[in-house]
């Protein structure tokens, strides 16, 4: 069991992670245009600060011992009610350091891009406002030290992923695409809410400390239960099969947002979440084999969907959903597998970061076109954008020594740890992202220019290439240097557990039968798309690229199951509160007054017919005062 | 002499007086009769104070006697001025306040 420090020296600036950004988010949203001019440096400046005091954190860190590096800090007692008790608590362990790095050097380096991408944006200020905002809130989620607090962060990041996403509202469909995402998001979170409360009701606390120290105690069907409602909140945030269809839209936001959003770091939160949650999905079998299921559906969607849509920002959105799916799909597979989810989301967040921030290069370019059957041959007009985005291509699909080859290999061979046919399953989906990477760079890369008439391609200025260089590096040595020189598992071993089942065939067999498999995919990705001519127009396709435009029919499934019953239900009700309710109440009114005029009529002005009415009524008393006496 | 016959009598004034309010278009014979009905209880009420033996029955008859006093004072100043305005002192034909 580790034990909890409290913070002092470096870690008392625990705080000042999160209330860099913060600050940053409020001066930029309140201080209005007088903070036009500057904000959007200080919105860099903040984060910078914040990634610099994350790295001195780290070495700080590295000088404890393992069992003393979870370092919990009280800013101030939050909510106080009888025996629930919820801190405004800061966590620091060898997890959240992790996540804080990703968040706050990736978000450094997305920011610094957005001062080039943005640059002619008359609301660049409001951006970056929003910016600091996800990044103050994402930083609440990973470093909050109970599940309370963790919510806040959650729904904070769902609040400036919906903002970001409808940044540019006046587009009817970037309005939607954002109002889609906080309604999908909305379902995970009543699943998040529903565990927050019955885990209380279980084990009496929400703080991790507590709960995961008692979580063997619970009977087995509650921590299923508790697993069920987790896996659904990661669902939602994650973009996981159900609630998939949201992500797909929400590349409707600046390409900035994109990538550090929906590719690197919020969309991960749900991975986040279930890693976290560790404890009770190591007692509760039936519920990681979900995450599982979850995770492997989820895996071949984002894949197909990834291999037929033309859109540049799509096509990697639906590769992010699949990539996302391995993570989740690694986190199921238990104590074998929650280190190399980290692991991956970790690569993947560098890689596909980059992958997006030079997709967002390539439109910039492009006069932000999107339909990759208008690219082509741009490999010799910005080169720096194509070697970065192929070293992104080479980490995505695996290739050695790039980095996404040693998250995935290891994800790949914990799965036949556990099981071969999920194993091949992996293996199988691992071949299908070689085809639409290759694809990918293929029509935007190579082949002949497809341009459109006005598209005069140039490489982006130097504060968008940098960023790129530094996430190309981060691509091509980040596995490398976590697997070998920062021993990842050793070093996420005390929080999220660790082992190895030996598997019966050796570790090389599988490394080589996945290249073999991926390479074959890139191949005919390769034959199909760059040494055959690319149609500008799309073909209609097979049934199956039919169904990846549609998003495999989420949407239409989603409209079946929900959105029509829904509007029947209302309608029903519509019509039973107009006509039966509302019908009651005014039949009521209409009576009252109808009376009230035939009543009124009485009211002659003759005071004779006054005084004959009260000598009426003198001897209708009189006579029932004699009546009552016999 | 039995007191009952006065009882008798009372009420016989009494409905003189409610016919008289009832049929009569004059304003003035209206508020005469008005006085009828509140004599006629006054001589019911002396007439059973004399049947009980105690005075509680003549003290109202007093505070009736005040009272219809003040009303004959406020209904005349009102009649009269009725009828400097319209000419007339029919009951009937004030009938403005109505639905």
């Amino acid at each position: 069991m580790t034990e909890i420090i409290p913070a002092e020296g470096i870690f008392g600036l625990l705080w000042v992670l999160i209330a860099l950004p913060a600050v940053g988010a409020l001066i930029l949203l309140f201080g209005g245009r007088r903070t036009n001019s500057w904000g959007p440096y200080l919105g860099v400046l903040t984060v910078v600060g914040s990634a610099i005091l994350g790295v001195l954190m780290l070495l700080a860190m590295m000088e404890q011992p393992a069992e003393q590096r979870t370092v919990v800090q009280n800013v101030y007692d939050w909510v106080f009610v009888g025996s629930f008790q919820a801190s405004f608590a800061l966590q620091l362990d060898q997890l959240s350091m992790v996540f804080v790095l990703l968040i706050t050097i990736v978000g450094a380096l997305i920011h610094i891009y957005s001062l080039g991408y943005m640059s002619h944006d008359p609301d660049r200020r409001k951006f970056f406002g929003y910016l600091n905002l996800f990044v103050a809130a994402m930083l609440i989620l990973v470093l909050a030290n109970n599940y309370l607090l963790l919510y806040v962060g959650w729904e904070g990041v769902g609040l400036a992923s919906y903002l970001l996403i409808g940044f540019w509202q006046q587009k009817p469909t970037a309005a939607a695409a954002a109002k889609k995402a906080f309604i999908i998001n909305r379902v995970g979170d009543v699943g998040l809410s529903l565990a927050i409360m019955l885990i209380f009701v279980t084990f009496g606390s929400i703080t991790f400390q507590d709960v995961f120290g008692q979580a063997s105690e619970a009977s087995e069907g509650t921590l299923t239960a508790i697993g069920l409602l987790l896996l659904l909140a990661a669902a939602g945030k994650s973009a996981q099969f159900p609630l998939q269809a949201w992500l797909l839209d929400a590349m409707e936001g600046p390409t900035p947002v994109s990538a550090l959003i929906h590719a690197a770091t919020m969309v991960t939160a749900g991975v986040y979440l279930i890693a976290r949650s560790n404890a009770i999905y190591d007692a509760a079998a039936w519920a990681a084999t979900a995450v599982v299921v979850v995770g492997l559906i989820t895996i071949f969607m984002g894949a197909i969907i990834g291999s037929a849509k033309d859109d540049i920002k799509k096509s990697l959105a639906g590769s992010t959903m699949s990539q996302i799916g391995y993570m989740v799909f690694a986190a199921g597979l238990g104590p074998i597998g929650y280190v190399f989810a980290i692991f991956h989301l970790l690569t993947h967040g560098v890689f596909k970061a980059g992958l997006f921030l030079g997709a967002g290069s390539v439109m910039h370019g492009m006069n932000d076109n999107v339909n990759m059957r208008r690219y082509g041959a741009l490999k010799g007009v910005m080169v720096i954008t194509f070697i970065t985005f192929m070293a992104g291509y080479l980490a995505i699909i695996g290739i050695p020594p790039f980095s996404g080859f040693w998250s995935k290999d290891e994800i790949i061979h914990a799965a036949f740890e556990r099981n071969w046919v999920i194993g091949a399953a992996a293996i199988l989906a691992a071949g299908i992202t070689g085809f639409y990477m290759t694809r990918m760079i293929a029509m935007t890369f190579f082949g002949k220019k497809r341009w459109e008439d006005d598209a005069h391609p140039h490489e982006s200025p130097a504060v968008m290439t940098i960023p790129l260089i530094i996430l190309a590096i981060g691509s091509t040595f980040l596995g490398m240097a976590l697997l070998f020189w920062g021993n990842i598992e050793e070093w996420l071993e005390p929080v999220v557990g660790y082992e190895s089942v030996p598997t019966p065939l050796p570790t090389s067999f599988y490394i080589g039968v996945t290249l073999v498999v991926v390479i074959i995919g890139a191949i005919i990705g390769w034959v199909m798309y760059a040494r055959k001519e690319v149609p500008v127009e799309a073909p209609r396709g097979n049934v199956l690229t039919r169904a990846a435009r549609q998003d495999l029919y989420g949407d239409a499934v989603n409209d079946v199951l929900i959105v029509q019953p829904t509007y029947r239900t209302a309608d029903v009700l519509t019509t039973f509160d107009t006509k039966a309710v509302d019908g009651f109440v005014n039949w009521t009114g209409t009576f009252v007054g109808d009376l009230a005029r035939r009543l009124r009529r009485s009211q002659s002005g003759f005071a004779r017919s006054y005084a004959l009415s009260m000598v009426g009524g003198a001897l209708i008393v009189a006579l029932a005062l004699i009546l009552v006496r016999l | 002499m039995n007191p009952a016959n006065y009882v008798m009598l009372s009420a016989l004034l009494f409905s003189i007086g409610a016919i008289g309010v009832l049929v009569r278009r004059n304003a003035i014979i209206v508020f005469m009769s008005v006085e009828l009905m509140l004599n006629a209880a006054n001589l019911a009420f002396v007439a059973f104070a004399r049947m009980n033996g105690n005075l509680d029955g003549q003290v109202v008859a007093f505070f009736v006697m005040v009272v219809a006093a003040a009303e004959v004072v406020v209904g005349l100043a009102i009649i009269v001025t009725i009828f400097r305005t319209r000419r007339s002192a029919s009951i009937d034909e004030p009938n403005l306040l109505k639905y």
